[in-house]
């Protein structure tokens, strides 16, 4: 699935946006980044609360479509700037980790 | 066969919002030399996480990066405070990160042991007080 089609369907919010048709493969949730650089894969979504440049740092070293930060986690202005500085697509939502990732998997991810 | 340093930088102490950028800087260089995706990842998880550890633990450091015709080469070195129990700290879970930064998703005490799972070969040369000199090596 593509992850503009996935953005639509979970009501995501568009932190920011730069490669929306990509594809998305698997998922990885993790708050803890060297679980997170050892687990998750290129074109994976990956579901945190974390909201700092790390962040986006490891979404380009992983190479994940995108991040979803959940539960409207606080996101730095610094790593907002640096994720559109990088072209990582950063999204957001209320919903939690489990809530997201139950919703994703009913869309066959 | 001799080695090639394709990768020189200074790391400084406590520098976050700059962590990750070798290890970044690094993968785009490994995959223009057509280093495949599976050892790219694997280099690049060790880079990181070393670059991390100067950057959390160290008074500060760098990290060079060579490249031979069989194998990646990472050495990161650091002036100190050196690693007090080098047994513990390759121990999983094991951290002296402080609340703050393990508030930030670090100091989970995974670091060396995701260095020592993707790196073929490991040399760590530390001891209280002394400077830390960390070798992986991750064949081609």
């Amino acid at each position: 699935m593509k992850l503009a089609e996935l953005i639509d369907k979970l009501e995501l919010e568009i932190i920011t946006a730069d490669s929306l048709d990509r594809e998305v493969k698997g998922v990885y949730i993790g708050d803890l980044l060297s679980n997170v650089m050892a687990k998750a894969e290129a074109d994976m979504i990956w579901i945190t609360i974390q909201g700092h440049q790390n962040v986006v740092a490891v979404a380009l070293l992983t190479g994940v479509t995108a991040v979803i930060v959940a539960e409207d986690f606080q996101i730095e202005e610094a790593a907002i700037k640096r994720a559109r500085e990088e072209g990582v697509n950063l999204l957001r939502s209320p919903k939690t980790a489990y809530q997201l990732a139950s919703e994703l998997a009913k869309l066959g991810i | 066969m001799k080695e090639q340093m394709i990768l020189k930088s200074r790391i400084e102490k406590g520098d976050f919002n700059r962590g990750g950028e070798n290890s970044s800087k690094l993968k785009e260089l490994l995959r223009k030399l057509g280093v495949t995706a599976d050892i790219n990842r694997r280099v690049t998880i060790v880079t990181y996480e070393l670059e991390m550890n100067i950057i959390i633990h160290s008074d500060g450091g760098g990290i060079n990066v060579y490249v031979t015709p069989d194998a990646v080469k990472v050495v990161a070195e650091d002036s100190g405070p050196g690693i007090e129990d080098l047994e513990k700290a390759l121990q999983p879970g094991y951290s002296t990160a402080n609340d703050e930064i393990r508030n930030m998703g670090f100091g989970a005490g995974m670091g060396l042991n995701n260095v020592e799972y993707f790196s073929d070969e490991l040399e760590i040369d530390t001891g209280p007080g002394k400077r830390t000199r960390i070798t992986a090596v991750i064949n081609l």
